[in-house]
């Protein structure tokens, strides 16, 4: 077990390979009530075409199927594993997003039952015929509720203008049609290959004590036979740089309309620290152009074209990454053109400054204080960092290295015409 | 054990709340700011942080108060506003990073303190009225929240039970404020009515972190002068909510999942001695992934993709919520009322018992693991003029008995059942 200690923040990290091949990371909180623990695997939504763990060739899943098997996997033979939580006085949860599936649980009592239920019920798939047809009217409920939502709806339109072959552009949950041919043999195959311990991290936030937990969690893998693990290979078409439709509208029932401008990413096969600098770098740049103290802000604000709803966020992962800017607006297409107009004149270097760039970077430290007061926001995103290479606790020390040239360089760079579009929801 | 240390001191004119504990890596404060809801004053309620919290005399536009906050290490400071039984709540939150985690250690915390002072006490005012074109932007962004609660349906349906619900009663406003009445409100006046709230509210004010009690008491002497006051109290009024026949409502309008919402009067509200076995009774029949609902109307049934329940514990309602397909209303309000019928019946077990206790007790000392959530829960005592400790309310929980959940449900009532549904045909 290696220990990791953090001075400034007085924090201490923990972590151990197991030999299996999975990561196991332990942060102990004292004085919080909770601990939270999550068990993620590096496969999420995008990951539909690949080869099986048994097999040589490639093959394509059904769309949906990632988030299909988060939810099977709480059915036991003797019952749903919810149950089996809320008896020790735990919640739990689980959820999927384009590259990661994630389950969860928190409690304030009996943590190391919880974590060995956690553990075990995610390396013990039990999946038949009959619950699989069922869980088909369930999802298809919550297909349906968000078909309902304007924002979701106008979140998906984005990434969908953007994207002309990578699945990312695929509902996470799929359609109704495309779950329809799902059976308990595809999501073996699934399982099988992806939720391999080598593919998986496990991270354990709260008030525990590191070294007796690490000894479970050893021992509980140790007792446990999984196939030698073989390099997963995934496979994805190859995708323009420029986004694939200008813009789209949705007519939706709404009495207000949305619109987001998106900026499809340039730089997408980046991982570690080249990756952490770059994320970094464009969310202070955005913060520069669009944060509450820019000047920007206040006269879109001022114009009617924005309200508080107005937001921007910068996402990006491997093989995908994406900017939106945007909210509920009046005048969707004055809101387009202005942000439009925004990004290319920052292209050029105007609304950046030095102070403006000092600013960022302490809004942007202070807010990661702020969120490592939150055991979810540790676990989630250590997880989300680390399968990208990336390390959460960097991220000060990051922020503090950006220069003012780093910034108007990523801003000639990121900036493109070609990789702009818009989505809005507009009242039928 | 004592879970929360909270010091509680009368102050001129408000309560001083302080919660010391060494658990963040941040210093929060939360004014509360607590009157009678009253169709008169909503909309001037909702209106008013909004406009407190854009501009001040010494920051005189958004741009240059929110640049202020950066400078605070990105402090994190946002209004709301909340209806709690039949008062309307207005907070200010102001979270600022704890500078023993930062390299610069600067006093944010009584820098904090004083932007709060400034934002509440020294607005940006000439001529005995507001700025006026801070207070037309806020009005049209008031109009634009109170509107976008139709777009999103889950809220929209909620809100259309209420007020159906609650019609001629308090309760039936709503927190935003009512679209019709915000234009007719003058800068003049909305002044006039910040003089009346900040002499006649009843004021609380909660600072959570690592702080000194005295020292945060010296600050506030110096930065918060109130007057004395005795604040307005509503009568609890029961007569109001004697109903006869359960009402059925259907709306209609382009959706394609169907919103199931049912009410329900419990006559019972927090500091009643059956208070804590309401609770329980809640998480047995709606309030988690093991309750009566999620397990028949989603596991069994495969209706929905979620049905669950809450209590809104001051005005004493139960809220019942469903996404279901519109073709399964019938089958699901049966479905529902059986589960009602069962809780009154004393058809659950001891296990069941058991287990939903233990998740409360879960819950609740999550929530009190956020600085926010520990002045959420605690605030129930100011509303309800009470002290209940959160040990108490523990062990309060603990002892319920089976007989003591069931007399809670027997006081139960159907009220409103309201389905907002896609068929033409359904609405009636």
């Amino acid at each position: 077990m290696k220990k990791i200690d953090f001075d400034q923040l007085q924090e201490s990290l923990y972590y151990e390979k197991m030999d299996n091949g999975l990561d196991v990371y332990i942060l102990p909180k004292n004085g919080f009530n909770k601990t939270f623990c999550t068990f993620t695997t590096n496969y999420g939504s995008v990951d539909n075409h690949f080869v099986p763990l048994d097999g040589d060739d490639f093959e394509k899943v059904p769309d949906g199927i990632a988030h299909f098997l988060e939810h099977k996997l709480f059915e036991k033979e003797d019952g749903d594993v919810f149950q089996q939580f809320s008896k020790q006085g735990a919640s739990s949860n689980a959820f999927t997003s384009f590259t990661r599936t994630a389950y969860l649980f928190s409690s304030t009592s009996d943590v190391e039952k919880n974590l060995v239920t956690l553990i075990d019920f995610v390396q013990d798939p039990y999946f038949t015929e009959k619950t699989v047809e069922k869980e088909k009217g369930i999802i298809g409920q919550e297909i349906t509720m968000y078909d309902d939502n304007p924002d979701w709806r106008l979140y998906f339109g984005l990434i969908q203008n953007m994207y002309h072959n990578h699945p990312v552009k695929i509902d996470i949950a799929g359609t109704i049609e495309s779950i329809a041919p799902i059976t308990k043999d595809l999501l073996y195959l699934c399982y099988n290959t992806f939720y391999h311990p080598s593919n998986m991290l496990l991270f354990v936030v709260g008030p525990v004590d590191a070294e007796n937990t690490m000894n479970m969690i050893r021992d509980n893998q140790n007792k446990k036979d999984f196939k030698e693990p073989k390099e997963i290979q995934r496979k994805f078409e190859d995708e323009p740089s420029t986004v694939a439709e200008k813009k789209q509208v949705l007519k939706m029932n709404v009495q207000s309309s949305k619109c987001l401008v998106g900026i499809k990413a340039l730089d997408v096969n980046q991982k570690g620290k080249e990756m952490l600098k770059n994320e970094l770098t464009i969310n202070v740049f955005l913060d520069m152009l669009f944060g509450k103290s820019a000047k920007n802000y206040f006269d879109l604000y001022n114009e009617g074209l924005i309200d508080e709803t107005f937001y921007y966020d910068y996402t990006q992962e491997t093989g995908f990454g994406f900017a939106m800017i945007g909210g509920d607006t009046e005048k969707p297409d004055q809101l387009a053109e202005r942000i439009e107009d925004i990004l290319l004149k920052a292209k050029e270097g105007e609304f950046l400054s030095e102070e403006a760039l000092e600013r960022s970077k302490k809004k942007k430290a202070g807010a990661f204080l702020r969120a490592i007061n939150s055991p979810e926001y540790i676990a989630n995103q250590f997880t989300r960092y680390a399968f990208n290479e990336m390390d959460l606790f960097d991220v000060v020390p990051t922020l503090e290295s950006i220069t003012f040239e780093d910034v108007k360089r990523e801003a000639q760079r990121f900036i493109d015409k070609e990789r702009l579009t818009v989505c809005q929801v507009v009242p039928k | 054990m004592t879970i929360i240390n909270e010091s509680i001191k009368d102050k001129k004119g408000y309560r001083l709340h302080v919660i010391k504990t060494d658990k963040y890596k941040t210093n929060t404060f939360v004014w509360k700011w607590k009157a009678p809801l009253t169709k008169d004053d909503v909309t001037k309620r909702a209106l008013l942080p909004q406009v407190l919290q854009s501009s001040t005399k010494d920051y005189q536009t958004t741009t240059e108060l929110r640049a202020y906050l950066d400078e605070l290490y990105g402090a994190s400071f946002y209004v709301d506003l909340a209806k709690k039984g039949e008062y309307h709540i207005i907070s200010f939150t102001l979270e600022v990073a704890n500078e023993k985690f930062l390299k610069d250690s600067s006093p944010l915390m009584e820098k904090g303190m004083e932007f709060l002072a400034s934002v509440i006490l020294n607005p940006n005012v000439e001529n005995q009225s507001f700025h006026n074109e801070t207070v037309e932007k806020e009005k049209r962004n008031l109009k634009q929240r109170i509107q976008s609660v139709y777009d999103d349906k889950m809220r929209y349906s909620n809100a259309r039970l209420v007020e159906e619900m609650c019609k001629g009663e308090a309760f039936a406003l709503h927190a935003n404020g009512e679209k019709e009445d915000v234009d007719g409100i003058t800068s003049e006046q909305l002044f006039q009515y910040y003089n009346k709230a900040l002499k006649e509210d009843e004021l609380d004010f909660y600072v959570i972190g690592d702080v000194d009690a005295t020292n945060v008491e010296t600050i506030c002497q110096k930065l918060f002068p109130f007057e004395g006051r005795t604040p307005l109290t509503v009568e609890k009024s029961r007569d109001s909510e004697k109903h006869g026949e359960p009402k059925e409502i259907k709306e209609n309008q382009d959706v394609k999942q169907g919103k199931l919402n049912i009410g329900y009067r419990t006559n019972i509200t927090f500091g009643d001695e059956d208070y804590f076995p309401l609770t329980v009774f809640n998480g047995i029949f709606g309030g988690f992934s093991h309750s009566k609902l999620f397990i028949n109307v989603r596991e069994k049934a495969s209706l929905a993709y979620y049905a669950a329940s809450l209590v809104e514990s001051h005005k004493g309602l139960l809220m019942v919520m469903s996404g279901i397909d519109n073709k399964n209303y019938d089958q699901a309000v049966k479905i529902i009322h059986e589960q009602m019928d069962a809780m009154k019946n004393g058809d659950f077990t001891e296990d069941e018992i058991t287990q939903t206790k233990a998740v409360i007790r879960n819950q609740l000392l999550e929530t009190i693991d956020t600085a926010r959530g520990s002045v959420e829960v605690l605030y129930h005592n100011v509303i309800s003029k009470e002290s209940i400790t959160i040990d108490d309310w523990l062990k309060q929980v603990d002892k319920t008995t089976k007989d003591e959940i069931v007399n809670a449900a027997k006081k139960i009532e159907l009220d409103t059942i309201y389905f907002l549904t896609g068929n033409e045909e359904d609405a009636q």
